[in-house]
């Protein structure tokens, strides 16, 4: 610690000598308005400059897919650009958020939901800007032993005498019936508001025909229990097992390690991945404060840069390197699981009731089907579902879901540090898309559990497909 | 008969050989707490092979020494990782040197994790310093309240109101005003160690206070009266007379204040982040592996120690204080 305290004295002096010496910043000219000519504007090899902030402190949360950040460290990628991160878990989501924002942290592991929520103002207020997606997919729901027996009823068997998957919501609506009927509170457990847990487990839910609640932030209601047929609250992701044992939560949308946690204590049965609600569905981004990254956008590219040679090492060779990134993941300072829990999933398996283990080599994907690259269609999906449940008050022209997508995310700063890794050697320019041509939008995708098409230059059109949820100007 | 102590033995060596009646106190004094700890670990052993629950057993005595064992390991590991870093840096800046003598080159601090050890020493230091500040504080205030019978009355019902309050209500309000006002590019200390000392100073704050207040207002009339007598100055009156009679009851609060200190500071440690013995048991308990239990019950019993140390050593300062020296002291 007092070394800590001396060394901040010794480093700030250098450190502005150090900058004015080297003088150089990046110097990419911004030329055309159209987002493929932005993204195009071309990066020479060798001229992103030193970091102006080597000693930096991420935040994260003990889930599986925080993989990216302990690979680099490990991995020593971060030190190859120059970068000392030291990355410290965090008690919350909310703690997360509230210490990038004021600077305690220089940037984090976050929900993708997490920057778009913040800068449109639902929760605390700020803008922060992602430039990096972690990884795709990588949730599970979890149902307590009591509940799937009743599920179970319902559910087709096929021929080997397992469930048929993927298991949808229609099944749980019997179940969902009768405990309204009996009076109970049929109440679900996610990790937080903007959380892409929130947003599946919705999604989920309605497909099947139960409603999960409404917000109503302008009349000071962020419950999201108005009309709800379930109640869904915030509960930790560690707190998740012990809260259902209890009887508080009827079931769970989590990432790992939590689901196979239940399966192995026997509390609990994973009924679907959502890999399975919408195939590779963007999960966690690599959050910083805008603020942050216009002071140092040096480090920011050079911290992607780390981020995505960490991800490619961790898909590299159909997963090779996966039971290394277990063995990291497992230590107390990371996920802190026992290896044998984290393992399944990370390795492509996914344990369902006790002993029905499938294969589900997608389940956690961090770089192959471009999963590096923010997206702005992944942005205006998660805008969508918040207007959906109501977290957006108002009704939005599509203009403003573009806007705020592009706003937060930032394919351009991702864009120069993928050139610049081609440009040293280290990638080749077929790992990435073709930054000349892409526009941020994915061609409409049809692979969700209701089969319904997502556009994502049309969100108010999509809006309009789904029988439960907020259309045009409604209010809940 | 004389106690046998260190000064009655320089003193007259020739009674180093103690009385069979010494012997049976000092054997008393050894065995009775031994022969307790004994039980109470044979209790525990059978107790926690009992408690099996599908969230995990409740550690035993042998699981919580092989979690000990272990994160001594790990905090050797780590000071080894660490030496590695100095060494690839320095390899690093030689290859720099190289190329351009004049660069500056430094040596940055390790960014490995902290170890329990290090945990350990961060709250040490976090309780001390929010204890120093609360008494500093505390002190004068209470001095101030038992000596003017109307300041006592204005000011009471405030100290009665702000007592209760736990740590984890003041947490969010101090983590707040830290961000707002604590605004600096490169800040001496960090914003988490400044939020759990302040939240630890609001809570153990009281104690003290009340504490010097009574013992300041139950001064002997016959000391007041020698002091009107000579007509002392206020100041005076306060070091030589007031102070040293107060100090019994002072001392007890600073020891209630800094056991209440240890106690919050773990909890504020939990949500402020601060790298203590607070983080560590919530990581721990997000983790949620088998080991898990085992060192959650390993902190729980090195901050019972700590805390127990802690007491001790105010103990001792208190004896090495006060006055009377035939007071009885525990």
């Amino acid at each position: 610690m007092n070394r800590r305290q001396v060394f901040k004295g010794l480093i700030f002096t250098p450190l502005a000598l150090a900058m004015t010496l080297a003088g150089c910043g990046k110097e990419a000219p911004k030329e055309a308005s159209t987002p493929a000519a932005e993204m195009a504007a071309p990066v020479t090899a060798g001229t992103i400059g030193p970091a102006e902030k080597p000693d930096l402190k991420f935040g994260f949360i003990k889930l599986t897919d925080m993989a990216p950040l302990a690979v680099a460290y490990e991995k020593r990628f971060f030190e190859d650009e120059g970068l000392y991160v030291t990355l410290e878990a965090q008690a919350n989501w909310k703690v997360l958020l509230d210490r990038v924002i004021d600077g305690q942290l220089d940037g984090a592991h976050m929900l993708a939901g997490q920057p778009l929520g913040a800068t449109i103002g639902f929760g605390t207020k700020a803008d922060i800007i992602t430039a990096f997606s972690m990884d795709l997919n990588g949730n599970g729901i979890t149902v307590s032993n009591a509940v799937w027996e009743d599920m179970k009823k319902h559910i087709p068997m096929g021929s080997d005498g397992k469930p048929v998957h993927p298991i949808k919501a229609d099944y749980l609506k019997p179940v969902v019936e009768a405990y309204k009927k009996a009076g109970k509170p049929f109440k679900m457990g996610m990790v937080f508001p903007v959380s892409t847990h929130n947003y599946e487990l919705r999604y989920w839910l309605a497909a099947g025909g139960i409603h999960p609640g409404y917000y109503a932030p302008d009349k000071g209601d962020t419950s999201g229990q108005i009309k709800a047929d379930a109640l869904l609250s915030v509960t930790p992701p560690p707190q998740m097992p012990a809260t259902m044992e209890a009887g508080t939560i009827h079931g769970y949308c989590v990432g790992e390690p939590w689901n196979q946690q239940a399966v192995f204590k026997g509390i609990g049965v994973p009924v679907i991945t959502d890999y399975e609600i919408w195939k590779n569905n963007p999960e966690k981004v690599f959050g910083v404060s805008q603020a942050w990254a216009d002071k140092n956008p040096n480090t920011h590219i050079r911290v992607v840069k780390a981020m995505i040679r960490a991800a490619k090492w961790l898909d590299e060779n159909n997963n090779a390197n996966r039971p290394e990134a277990v063995n990291i993941l497992s230590k107390p300072n990371y996920v802190g699981a026992d290896e044998a829990v984290i393992a399944n999933s990370m390795t492509g398996t996914f344990e369902y009731e006790k002993g029905d283990k499938r294969a589900v080599p997608d389940f956690n994907v961090f770089f192959r089907h471009n999963a590096t690259y923010p997206y702005y269609s992944d942005a205006v999906w998660y805008l969508s579902q918040m207007r959906r449940w109501g977290q957006i008050a108002e009704a939005k022209p599509d203009s403003w879901y573009m806007d705020m997508a592009k706003k937060v995310y930032r394919p351009d700063i991702y864009a120069q540090a993928a050139q610049a890794l081609i440009a040293e050697g280290k990638m080749s320019a077929t790992d990435f898309p073709n930054f000349v041509t892409e526009t941020g939008f994915k061609p409409p995708q049809s692979e969700f559990i209701d089969n319904i098409t997502f556009d994502g230059s049309k969100p108010n059109a999509y809006l309009e497909q789904f029988k439960i949820g907020l259309k045009g100007s409604a209010k809940p | 008969m004389k106690a046998l102590t260190l000064s009655s033995i320089s003193q007259n060596p020739g009674r180093l050989k103690p009385t069979p009646a010494q012997l049976a106190k000092l054997g008393r004094a050894v065995l009775l707490p031994l022969i307790a700890i004994s039980l109470f670990l044979f209790l525990w052993y059978n107790a926690a092979k009992l408690i099996d629950t599908s969230l995990g057993q409740f550690p035993g005595p042998a699981e919580v020494w092989e979690q000990s064992t272990n994160l001594v390991t790990e905090h050797q590991q780590e000071r080894q990782r660490e030496v590695a870093f100095v060494a690839r840096q320095e390899v690093r800046n030689a290859q720099i040197l190289a190329r351009n003598p004049e660069a500056d080159v430094q040596i940055r601090p390790y960014t490995g994790k902290p170890t329990f050890i290090d945990q350990v020493g961060t709250s040490l230091i976090t309780v001390l310093s929010g204890f120093l500040l609360a008494s500093l504080i505390a002190i004068p205030l209470g001095i101030l309240i038992g000596l003017n019978e109307s300041v006592y009355t204005a000011v009471n019902p405030l100290i009665q109101l702000f007592k209760p309050v736990s740590p984890l209500a003041w947490l969010p309000l101090v983590t707040m005003v830290v961000s707002a006002v604590y605004v600096s590019d490169d800040p001496a200390f960090s914003k988490s160690f400044i939020t759990s000392m302040l939240t630890v100073l609001l809570c153990c704050l009281w104690p003290t206070v009340i504490n010097t207040a009574v013992g300041v207002s139950n001064v002997s009339k016959d000391l007041l009266n020698v002091s009107q007598v000579l007509r002392l100055p206020v100041l005076t009156h306060v070091f030589k007379i007031i102070v040293p009679a107060s100090l019994p009851l002072m001392f007890t609060g600073l020891r209630l204040s800094l056991g209440i200190a240890w106690m919050v500071l773990i909890a504020a440690e939990m949500l402020a982040q601060s790298p203590g013995l607070g983080k560590f048991v919530w990581d721990e308990f997000q983790n949620g592996s088998s080991n898990s239990l085992g060192r959650i019950m390993v902190a729980v019993l090195v901050i019972g120690f700590i805390g127990f140390l802690l007491d001790r050593s105010m103990l001792f300062l208190q004896r090495s204080v006060s006055w009377d020296k035939s007071a009885v002291l525990r």
